[in-house]
């Protein structure tokens, strides 16, 4: 049975620039994000992962078409507004971890909850399981300063899903991280999708989180050029050889 | 969260800490000094009008401030206020700059008052040393512990000459200062009027205490009515025709507030520009916050928390190091005042000066985009 898209964007164009110097980074791209699926988002440098990335999670606006976070449109909302979507459906990873660099580990993922108004011993209870849930228990107290680019992607993956957000987007979550935190962390992101029921999408051009991915979607110049899915019963490597076969033929 | 995170931004950098503290404190402690100058000055001018009890002054036409009566005033005016209805008692005051001869050479000024306290009018305040009795054996005076120098005399027993007679000192005042730097010397009415030279009936000011239940403003425009060369004042506009005279018409408040103002506003500068580069630097970390969805009230309240600390910390030290100027200042011609609304008023500029300060990183922040947490 299909599920309903949690995330979708329809027909997005996206323009950066004016003038002479005004260029299309998006040119009427539509996808949509399911429920327990982890989708890979792959492409050359400037291809337009990042913008897509931004818009789907209303971090940017369309030039024109529509970002649906779970079935409402986005179109016409102030940027507030926009806050306010991205708070209650969406939580973020980002490449460089972006993590408070004078809070702990603890207070970095405190932080997510508390702008969503979820402050107190609850607050501390919940951060404290998710940090646990990524096997950082104990690293609670551990400033980022102190520990592994791999530990602290795992402290930016709590932050991101300690609201339960029926969305996460990461961008480039493994490009920092050497083999074993690569690896570690895109196991981490395939069991959120899984046993949370998120929908995950993952920007990379990491050939290593392939295996991870029920669907891989390709972006070139501003628009899909294709899109595998896992077929059902086909494990990781299998998918990774997938690619591989559609890439020599390429 | 908000506030954590306001404390750690602020103490992340120690030494740009250090210089926003430095800032408000400057300001702090300047604002202090300059306005517990000012409470200081505005006091010495209206201590005799504060202390003296009656509801109404008569006063000669145009007297500007408590030194400034003059002696044109007769028996003939008590007696026409005494006859309106609601006066219950008129009582005369003496108040006159007169030359004091040092003991040993040379002379200073000094303002004569004259009062019968026995009337209830203007009785001196602060005796520490003698009482009221002694200041009425013969040439008794009383004047203030500070001024001993200044008059060249030791204390209690010395004497001097002043205006048209030898004075001699039986009592001592404690933080009775005169904002001219003429000395009060207080003594019995009759004896001022003596050294003064003046006839029997001269009189500086009549202090009018009303009957109970008599309405200020109907018996004032009563009196108004009897006297040509005479005004009559409430209390309270006493006061501020001497302290109008004192500190804004001789522009020693001016100065003093003006000092304020600058100080509050070279403070501002300050933690204007270091609470402003404290945000710029943390500028990635607000982008975080915004991507991750937080309201840019959120946002705000965080920039405010640490405007707010800062605040607080600043606040705190300055007003120890203006407590310890306030101390220092009790011996001197000019002393210093800090009441708790003085307090309270300088902790109320402090958080609006450090959030006026953050106006500029409200600025920035608001204009901040959220995209910037992808870039490399």
């Amino acid at each position: 049975m299909k599920r309903e898209p949690v995330l979708e964007a329809v027909d997005i164009v996206k323009e950066l620039g004016s003038g002479a110097a005004k260029v299309q980074a998006l040119k009427g791209v539509s996808m949509a994000l399911r429920p327990s699926e982890l989708t890979l988002l792959m492409g050359p440098s400037g291809s337009g992962k990042t913008t897509l990335l931004s818009i789907l999670g209303c971090i940017l606006k369309p030039t024109s078409g529509d970002v649906r976070v779970v079935g409402e449109s986005t179109i016409g909302m102030s940027a507030e507004q926009l806050a306010t979507v991205r708070r209650a459906h969406i939580g973020f990873i980002f490449q460089s971890y972006n993590l408070f660099p004078t809070l702990s580990a603890i207070e970095n993922v405190r932080i997510a909850l508390d702008v969503r108004g979820q402050s107190g011993f609850k607050a501390a209870a919940r951060a404290e399981e998710v940090l646990r849930d990524v096997g950082l228990g104990h690293r609670l107290r551990y400033h980022p300063g102190n520990m592994s680019g791999g530990e602290q992607q795992r402290v930016a993956v709590a932050r991101a899903i300690a609201a339960s957000p029926s969305v996460v987007l990461a961008d480039e979550p493994t490009a920092a991280l050497d083999t074993e935190n690569g690896h570690a962390v895109m196991a981490l992101l395939a069991r959120i999708a899984k046993e949370q029921a998120r929908s995950v999408l993952v920007v990379t051009h990491d050939p290593r989180t392939l295996p991870y991915a029920d669907r891989v979607v390709r972006i070139e110049d501003g628009r899909i050029v294709g899109e595998e899915r896992r077929p059902e019963g086909l494990d990781a490597p299998e998918i990774t050889d997938l690619a591989k076969r559609r890439k020599a033929h390429a | 969260m908000i506030l954590t995170l306001a404390f750690r931004n602020l103490f992340h950098d120690r030494v740009r800490l250090a210089v926003t503290l430095i800032g408000i404190l400057f300001s702090i402690v300047l604002v202090a000094v300059q306005l517990g100058l000012y409470l200081g000055s505005s006091r010495m001018i209206t201590s005799n009008i504060d202390n003296a009890r009656g509801e109404l002054w008569i006063t000669a036409f145009g007297a500007k401030s408590f030194e400034d009566g003059g002696l044109l005033l007769h028996s003939a005016e008590r007696h026409q206020a005494l006859a309106a209805a609601g006066v219950a008692e008129v009582i005369p005051l003496v108040v006159s700059f007169a030359e004091w001869r040092r003991p040993n050479g040379g002379s200073t000024r000094v303002v004569v008052v004259g009062t019968d306290p026995e009337d209830g009018g203007l009785v001196p305040w602060s005796l520490t040393d003698g009482t009221w009795l002694d200041v009425k054996s013969p040439d008794g005076i009383a004047v203030d512990k500070s001024y001993l120098a200044e008059l060249d005399v030791k204390g209690i027993g010395d004497t001097a000459q002043v205006a048209h007679g030898r004075v001699r000192i039986k009592a001592l005042t404690e933080g009775v200062r005169s904002f001219t730097q003429a000395p009060y010397a207080y003594m019995p009415i009759s004896r001022a009027r003596h050294l003064l030279g003046a006839p029997g009936d001269a009189t500086s000011f009549y202090l009018v205490k009303l009957q109970p239940g008599a309405d200020v403003e109907s018996v004032r425009r009563d009196l108004k009515s009897r006297f040509e060369s005479a005004e009559v004042l409430t209390a309270e506009e006493f006061r501020d025709r001497s302290l109008n005279t004192w500190l804004f018409q001789t522009g020693a408040g001016v100065a003093l507030i003006g000092g304020a103002l600058l100080g509050l506003l070279v403070g501002t500068v300050i933690v204007a520009q270091t609470l402003y580069s404290s945000t710029k630097d943390h500028l990635a970390e607000f982008a975080t916050l915004r991507a991750l969805g937080s309201s840019s009230g959120y946002i705000h309240k965080v920039i405010l928390g640490q405007a707010g600390l800062s605040a607080v910390i600043g606040y705190v030290l300055g007003m120890i190091i203006a407590l310890a100027v306030v101390y220092a200042s009790r011996g001197t011609p000019l002393p210093m005042v800090m009441t708790p609304w003085l307090a309270a008023a300088l902790f109320a500029v402090t958080i609006f000066m450090c959030a006026i300060s953050q106006l500029s990183a409200i600025f920035k922040v608001t204009k901040i985009d959220p995209a910037m947490v992808f870039s490399k």
